[in-house]
């Protein structure tokens, strides 16, 4: 595995001057995941923040071949991309080793890409696909996904007079991705880069697809402070909302079981799509969403070092 | 299948699927990505069997939706792969929003439509809806008559697509069942022929580039999108020159002749329709009836329908009386189908232009027989003779 110092001396291939907020989640792990082969790479990108901040003509922040297509297609958008590396390669067209990496948001992912990132996981083509989970369509104005936290205020899940904001539990898409029983799936977090860029060079190194999900702080729909990103980054995976693992040929491993485990409305609090959760009446969600991580955790540790 | 590889060779019986099937089989694309819809599946099933047999190099990607076929062809189109797929209605119309991206990125890709209606009702015989709803999505679009012709212009739709004052997909229809399940005779060519005649592909910018990195797909605002649009309906109009080019190129090598349309015994004739695919061929058999009786009548079928040959369409057309374009779609506009709206267009402004009406026909398999065509032309000689148009729009071989 390659030291920070390492990291820092590769090429930067993801170019500074973007359009991304300060304090966006989504730079640091894309930049990290970039710097983690010293292989070719071609990109693909779902529609979202990161393609919309990272392209506009003229200007393009992508130092590798890269691609965006729609919102939906990533994964089949790579698939043909690598379908044409297989072909090309067999006659003698192209040489070089590349790698193959689709990245999405939560909604690209989860919810409109879901079916393209099945159907391509299915079929087996080598590529990496990255989801960074901010949990809300955060590029077309903060909506809710199905990867919203439980109770989280969006624009189309308000907290009402009547309704305390998301109503649903989020998917649980890293199990989803598991269950296609692919040989390399982890869940990640930008602040923790040495595990970040151990399981991206894993992840890279399969023979075949493998699926990251990490999570990207979104300081303008946490309504948070931009300084403050990593920090909640740190505080969703000690509060074990947000669980470091990975399943490697079907065996699962938690990558990081916080010393002391942080009740989770410590990582709320501090949120503002959360802060209705905190007037009084409300406590009965905080104690669900309490119960719910604790559950969630339980499971994760009881199948720890087990072939799933 | 017992198609002889190495020679050309006529009196070979194919049903139009079997013929397209073949047709890639011959070209060998580098990428096939498509999924199963009635009437094309079967082109994507013999496909498969050249794959399996290792007839063809292909990268086949058995996709799970049209909208990752297309997703896909656009992700290997920009590889630069030779890139090619099939699909019939709901398909067609589930791959829309990406077969504007094919053409917005000047992607070379070739789909073969096996034309089918639309839902709903379900229906899943042939009429034009699937591909004339993308008639305005940036894709060349040809349309077969026969077997032949779907086998044929699958080959001038590699060299047409890839042409560099193009570089725009193209699709190829022919009609669901009538044509695709239908056996013809036809000739084939050897596998050498279609290779020198196809040439290589050679890509101007390629993501497996990565020494050359370059960006697809980038947001385009204001400030320039406009102008790359523009020059996506500029290489459409330079298409033209490039179609014309390609069938000349074919005829010399080959000796079957294709252009922008095809008249049938329209010289001196009073009256025409105008038609595309295989109703053609019915209507040809009510040409030859009607002109044995002495009535000048005669048939414009256009082949190309995008880009729009407005002017060889109204130069053709400019000598008669009264014209009846024949739609085997809707656009329920109120105001017929697309064929008819853009042949009077074209029409507009002729000295002494000809009375143009337009009728809906055929929707959803119905049949047009040899008698609709005839009541048509019958309809027309009487708007020659009286001048009268009852209705400019209307519906045939429908119950009333």
């Amino acid at each position: 595995m390659a030291t920070l110092k390492e990291l820092a001396q590769k090429e930067e291939l993801f170019s500074g001057g973007h359009r991304l907020c300060a304090g966006c989640g989504i730079p640091p792990i894309v930049r990290l995941i970039l710097r983690s082969t010293s292989a070719g790479i071609v990109a693909t990108t779902a529609t979202g923040c990161l393609e919309v901040g990272t392209s506009i003509y003229p200007y393009t922040s992508w130092r590798i071949p890269w691609i965006h297509s729609a919102f939906e297609n990533a994964a089949s958008t790579i698939s043909g991309v690598e379908a044409a590396y297989k072909a090309l390669k067999r006659k003698g067209n192209v040489e070089k080793e590349t790698k193959f990496i689709a990245f999405g948001g939560d909604g690209g992912t989860y919810d409109i890409g879901f079916q393209a990132l099945s159907g391509a996981l299915e079929r087996g083509h080598s590529f990496l696909y990255v989801c960074y989970d901010n949990g809300a369509y955060m590029n077309t104005g903060i909506q809710r996904s199905s990867a919203t936290p439980y109770g989280g205020n969006t624009t189309t899940s308000p907290a009402g007079e009547v309704v305390p904001g998301k109503q649903q539990w989020r998917k649980d898409l890293t199990r989803i991705v598991v269950a296609h029983n692919i040989q390399y799936v982890a869940q990640a977090s930008p602040h923790n880069w040495s595990d970040l860029s151990k399981k991206t060079e894993k992840a890279l190194k399969v023979d075949g697809p493998s699926f990251m999900n990490i999570l990207s702080p979104c300081p303008l729909g946490w309504y948070t402070k931009s300084e403050d990103s990593m920090g909640l980054a740190k505080l969703a995976v000690d509060t074990c909302y947000w669980p470091l693992y990975e399943v490697d040929n079907g065996v699962l491993k938690v990558n990081y079981k916080p010393k002391e485990k942080k009740p989770v409305a410590d990582w709320l609090k501090v949120q503002g799509r959360f802060k209705h959760l905190f007037k009084p009446g409300n406590e009965g969600i905080l104690k669900e969403f309490q119960e719910r991580v604790d559950e969630e955790w339980e499971r994760l540790l009881e199948r720890d070092g087990k072939h799933m | 299948m017992a198609v002889e590889e190495k020679n050309t060779r006529c009196q070979v019986g194919l049903t139009g699927n079997s013929a397209v099937a073949y047709a890639m089989k011959q070209i060998n694309p580098d990428v096939v990505a498509a999924y199963p819809i009635t009437p094309s599946t079967g082109v994507m099933e013999e496909f498969s069997s050249y794959h399996a047999d290792g007839k063809v190099d292909t990268e086949l990607i058995t996709v799970e939706s049209e909208h990752s076929a297309m997703s896909a062809c656009v992700g290997a189109a920009a590889a630069g792969a030779r890139v090619m797929t099939a699909t019939s209605s709901q398909g067609l119309a589930l791959m829309w929003e990406v077969l504007y991206i094919a053409s917005g990125m000047r992607l070379p890709i070739v789909l073969a439509c096996v034309n089918r209606a639309l839902s709903a009702p379900i229906n899943i015989h042939c009429d034009h809806s699937d591909s004339m709803g993308a008639r305005d999505s940036g894709w060349i679009q040809l349309y077969s008559e026969t077997v032949q012709e779907a086998y044929d212009n699958m080959l001038q739709a590699v060299r047409i697509a890839e042409h560099p004052d193009v570089l725009l997909p193209v699709m190829i229809c022919l009609d669901g069942f009538i044509t695709s399940h239908a056996i013809e005779n036809l000739c084939t060519l050897s596998d050498s022929e279609i290779k020198e005649f196809i040439g290589q592909y050679k890509p101007r910018h390629s993501l497996l580039d990565t020494d050359n990195p370059v960006t697809f797909g980038a947001l385009t605002l204001q400030d320039n999108y406009i102008e790359i649009k523009r020059q996506q309906s500029q290489a459409m109009d330079m298409a033209k020159d490039v179609i014309l080019s390609v069938g000349k190129d074919f005829e010399d090598s080959f000796g079957r002749e294709y252009g922008f349309l095809e008249s049938y015994r329209m010289e001196g004739a009073d009256v025409a329709i105008v038609i595309l695919s295989s109703a053609a061929g019915t209507t040809k058999v009510a040409v030859d009836e009607l002109r044995r009786s002495g009535k000048n009548v005669g048939l414009v079928r256009p082949r190309v329908f995008r880009p729009f040959p407005y002017k060889e369409l109204s130069e053709e057309l400019k000598g008669v009386k009264a014209v009846a374009v024949l739609d085997r779609v809707d656009s329920m506009s109120s105001f017929g189908g697309p064929l008819f709206v853009e042949t009077r267009s074209a029409m507009y402004g002729l000295e002494n232009a000809p009375a143009v009406i337009g009728r809906v026909f055929g929707l959803g398999g119905r049949d047009y027989r040899v008698a609709d065509a005839v009541d048509v032309f019958e309809l027309l000689l009487n708007i020659k003779d009286t001048g009268n148009v009852d209705k400019v729009v209307d519906y045939i071989t429908v119950r009333e």
